[in-house]
């Protein structure tokens, strides 16, 4: 086995000439990498491939970077020799309109992309204002509020070609929406974090941009009366696109509701649903400021995600509060409260960066977890924080997830440390 | 010890009845829903609850022994085809609907609860479960994850994989686990990604929670007839060049809409060389406004004659058509081949001709019958076997339709799943390095290779490590010393 220090020449070799020496710049939860390679041209899957078989064969473990912006979600990597750096391989390489579908290389921006397929009045279901790699997107499996109505990325993956640990490289799935050949490991990789493989081609079903669309916005007066407006929208026939909860934890707190369609249709169904959602709610043809935009890092400090099943809103958004008070802090919270997800932001005030509090709000929301019946995880935190603090949480089924990740790395040279369990 | 040594103590351990071994039972166990497979299974337990899977499962695992789960029978790839030295795991007597949460839209089945009852015990509450294959009047829930299962309406609403939340699966190893839940996104590995689909190679699914979907304000279904496949194609991409996402969008060509007629009397038009049937759903002011448009799309690409369901009633007759096609088949060829491919619609017009083409090479007839929306082909290719070398003619017919499919970028199975017909054309369709690494996904949940074994891959991968293999330091198994049983 040769050392990590002298690694650059066979990684310079594998990659085609596109290692080098990493930097402070490069540094991933302030690892420092020795190396980045970022393969680019026709051949770039192949020294994807070539640089993860020297990887394999040296225990260099490495982390994928798409554009960079989810790379602070996660635990922590335990080591880190290379950053691999998938922004080379943005290839479009198939938009088959006809079919609804796009063939296009992990590293394509999602803002190309969807600019790629808007001359044809299509575009790939997740939020519009979504950053990031397409490689990313499917790595992190976050759609944001698209997914009430289109569904999860996991649905919209049709086709994954993937490079394994041991550089051997995998499809599986095809280039049409309706297939059951085999095993479905584009789901398997959807929400992977890079630990089991690197992506570097994904086949991804489309669908139609809609001909017109309106948010009914609702003023939002406690946590019970989220649930009933969310069960409202759920329960009832108008068919919503998306429901998404704004709910600062000092100010006023919305629930905003989009339709997409046609004109006629949508201008109806806003009525029925302004209707439905009753006092105050208002039909716009514009989205709420905060629409889409995630609780982020540089604002709220310390991000959590959590989810849960969807009657049982109020009772998480109750445990919020508690937290909140035991806590001395404003939790903000935002994201797909008909689906079942939302984000907890810690920082509103400048605050919520402490280990401690962090460590004490998760423990109160992950205490409540079996009465809203799902999980809370730490998104995005300084290192330091997501350094002392569970950031997965307990998981269902970690056994099986350990024996799936031995077989698809069993050096454990991608990511190591960074997913459920340490895994 | 082998599957026949392990019954008795099966049948210790399950109630009264549970555990058949005479040849008269087993041989009616011996083929799924594609009965030109026959394998009669050393064994097949018919146990009540997770508890008794896991036991029989673990039992299998202790000794090497091959199962193979079954739910009604359904399936069309030969999925469930028994292991001739296996268990047969049915799963027919665990059909209690545990909880229908509507505040959640989940339900939360065992898994030979069939799939249209599940629908008729939610509609009620405004619900039902999407997934919708041909057989769902019969067809199991824990079926339908075996094989990813679609039917007409998953150009719409998906396949069963997307109405799958939560499962509790009983391990090849015997291990009883929990998968996900009703909530989304609980953290990890989409291990149920990966399970749902499978073909019961990488467990047993004991429970099943599934997303129940809320019944649609307005259903609007037309049946148009065209004189030819090709005019009905173009309505096909006139609609979904609109933007327009209909429940479901089937097609039947002349020979196929010939047999339905003879079987169910559907009165489709007369002389129709192709027939739509177009089925939009969703809130009242779109559906009526689409449906107005997807009429006119249906004029402009040539139907001579538009009906228009003006109830369920008539919903129901017009898709009684379809939905017995298959079996009508019957009515004019004594034998047929159902083929389940899957091309890129917009190559539905040059698929269609070559099909006619490479049938009438080898002198068999082809009646299409398809999911037009999503490209999902179902060539019943007929012959008959009495006339010597027609059954081989057919099959090599139905084969080249498959390679065809492959060919324009397609699937060798849009939802009938690879089972044990179509192992063979996995190796065409993907390569071994494909093959290879969704075997270790396999080796991660079965080492030892004993669930399901032969379906799927054509080739099963060793392993590398199988848990309670005895060493040859550890000497024989006293049984196996003692000349009581076999082991392998």
């Amino acid at each position: 086995m040769t050392t990590v220090t002298d690694a650059l020449p066979r990684l310079l070799e594998a990659s085609g000439g596109h290692a080098r020496e990493g930097g402070v710049a490069d540094a991933v939860d302030g690892l420092v990498p020795p190396y980045v390679v970022a393969p680019t041209g026709p051949r770039a899957t192949e020294a994807v491939a070539a640089v993860l078989r020297t990887a394999h064969a040296d225990g260099l473990a490495v982390v994928v970077r798409g554009a960079g912006t989810k790379l602070g979600w996660g635990a922590p990597p335990r080591r880190l020799d290379v950053v691999l750096e998938t922004g080379g391989l943005d290839e479009l390489v198939e938009h088959a309109a006809g079919d609804l579908v796009v063939v296009t290389g992990a590293g394509r921006r999602l803002e190309d992309l969807q600019r790629d397929l808007a001359g044809a009045g299509q575009c790939l279901a997740v939020d519009p204002a979504r950053q990031g790699t397409v490689g990313g997107l499917v790595a992190s499996a976050d759609a944001g509020p698209a997914r009430l109505g289109r569904g999860p990325v996991r649905d919209l993956v049709i086709g994954a070609t993937v490079v394994r640990a041991d550089g051997v490289v995998a499809r599986s799935g095809g280039k049409v929406v309706k297939n059951v050949a085999g095993y479905d490991l584009g789901k398997l990789l959807t929400g992977s974090f890079g630990t089991l493989g690197v992506l570097t081609r994904v086949a991804l079903r489309l669908h139609p941009v809609a001909e017109a669309g309106a948010w009914v916005t609702v003023p939002v007066a406690s946590a019970r009366h989220a649930s009933a407006l969310v069960q409202g929208v759920l329960h009832a026939q108008v068919v919503a696109d998306a429901a998404e909860l704004d709910r600062p934890g000092e100010g006023r707190a919305q629930l905003a509701v989009r339709l997409d369609g046609i004109a006629p249709g949508v201008a109806a169904r806003a009525e029925q649903t302004a209707a439905l959602l009753g006092t105050g709610a208002q039909v716009s043809d514009t989205a709420p400021a905060w629409w889409g935009r995630d609780l982020d890092a540089a604002a709220h400090g310390v991000t959590l995600k959590a989810s849960y099943e969807p009657a049982s809103l109020a009772v998480l958004l109750e445990a919020v509060d508690d937290a909140s008070a035991a806590v001395g802090l404003p939790l903000d919270v935002r994201g797909s409260a008909a689906v079942g997800t939302l984000t907890v932001g810690l920082g509103g005030s400048g605050h919520g960066s402490d280990p401690a509090q962090v460590a004490a709000v998760l423990a109160a929301l992950r205490g409540a977890a079996d009465r809203f019946g799902g999980a809370v995880v730490v998104r995005d935190a300084p290192a330091a924080v997501r350094a002392a603090v569970d950031v997965w949480g307990p998981v269902r089924g970690l056994d099986l997830m350990r024996r799936v990740k031995e077989r698809l790395d069993p050096t454990g040279v991608l990511a190591p440390g960074r997913f459920v369990g340490g895994i | 010890m082998d599957a026949r040594g392990l019954a008795p103590w099966l049948a210790d351990r399950l109630p009264a009845g549970a555990v058949i071994i005479d040849p008269v039972q087993l041989a009616t166990y011996a083929c799924d829903g594609l009965a030109h497979y026959k394998v009669v299974p050393a064994v097949v337990v018919l146990p009540e609850t997770a508890e008794q899977v896991a036991t029989v499962v673990r039992a299998c695992a202790e000794h090497g022994v091959p199962f193979v789960a079954r739910g009604a029978g359904t399936g069309l790839s030969g999925g469930a085809l028994p292991h001739a030295d296996g268990v047969l795991v049915v799963l027919s007597r665990m059909r209690d609907v545990v909880e229908v949460d509507r505040a959640n839209q989940r339900a939360v089945v065992q898994p030979g609860v069939v799939n249209l009852q599940l629908s008729a015990l939610t509609r009620p509450d405004g619900y039902y479960f999407a997934p919708d294959p041909s057989s769902q009047q019969v067809c199991s829930v824990g079926g339908n994850v075996a094989e990813n299962s679609g039917g007409a309406h998953c150009l719409k609403y998906g396949f069963t994989t997307g109405h799958v939340t939560g499962l509790q699966l009983v391990t090849p190893a015997g291990e009883l686990v929990e998968l996900g839940g009703k909530a989304p996104d609980l953290p990890g590995y989409d291990l149920l990604g990966a399970v749902v689909g499978s073909e019961g190679t990488l467990g047993v699914a004991t429970r099943v929670t599934v997303r129940l979907t809320r019944t649609p304000e307005a259903v609007e279904t037309l049946l148009a007839g065209f004189p030819d496949t090709d005019s009905a194609g173009r309505a096909v991409s006139a609609v979904i060049s609109a933007g327009v996402v209909p429940a479901a969008i089937e097609m039947m060509d002349a020979l196929a809409i010939e047999a339905a007629e003879a079987a169910v009397h559907c009165g489709y038009p007369a002389g129709a060389g192709a027939v739509l049937i177009v089925e939009l759903d969703g809130p009242r002011p779109e559906v009526a406004h689409q449906f107005e448009q997807v009429k006119g799309m249906c004029e402009d690409a040539g139907a001579f004659e538009i009906r228009v369901a003006a109830d369920d009633t008539e919903r129901a007759l017009i898709w009684k058509g379809r939905k017995s096609a298959f079996a009508a088949v019957g009515r004019i060829s004594p034998d047929y081949i159902v083929q389940d491919g899957v091309i890129p619609r917009t190559r539905l017009a040059e698929a269609l001709t070559r099909i006619e083409a490479l049938a009438g090479e080898r002198g068999v007839r082809v009646a299409n019958v398809f999911h037009a929306g999503d490209g999902n082909l179902h060539p019943l290719v007929l012959f008959d076997d009495a006339v010597p070398g027609e059954a081989e003619r057919a099959e090599e017919a139905s084969g080249a339709i498959i390679d065809l499919c492959i060919e324009l970028g397609g699937s060798i199975t849009g939802e009938h799943g690879v089972g044990s017909d179509k192992a063979k054309y996995m190796p065409r369709m993907f390569g071994e390095d494909d093959l290879d690494t969704m075997q270790l996904v396999r080796c991660a949940f079965d080492p030892a290779g004993i669930a399901n074994p032969g379906k799927i891959f054509p080739t099963p991968r060793l392993c590398g490590e199988v848990p309670r293999r005895r060493t040859a330091s550890e000497g024989a198994h006293p049984l196996v010393e003692a000349g009581l049983a076999d082991q392998f």
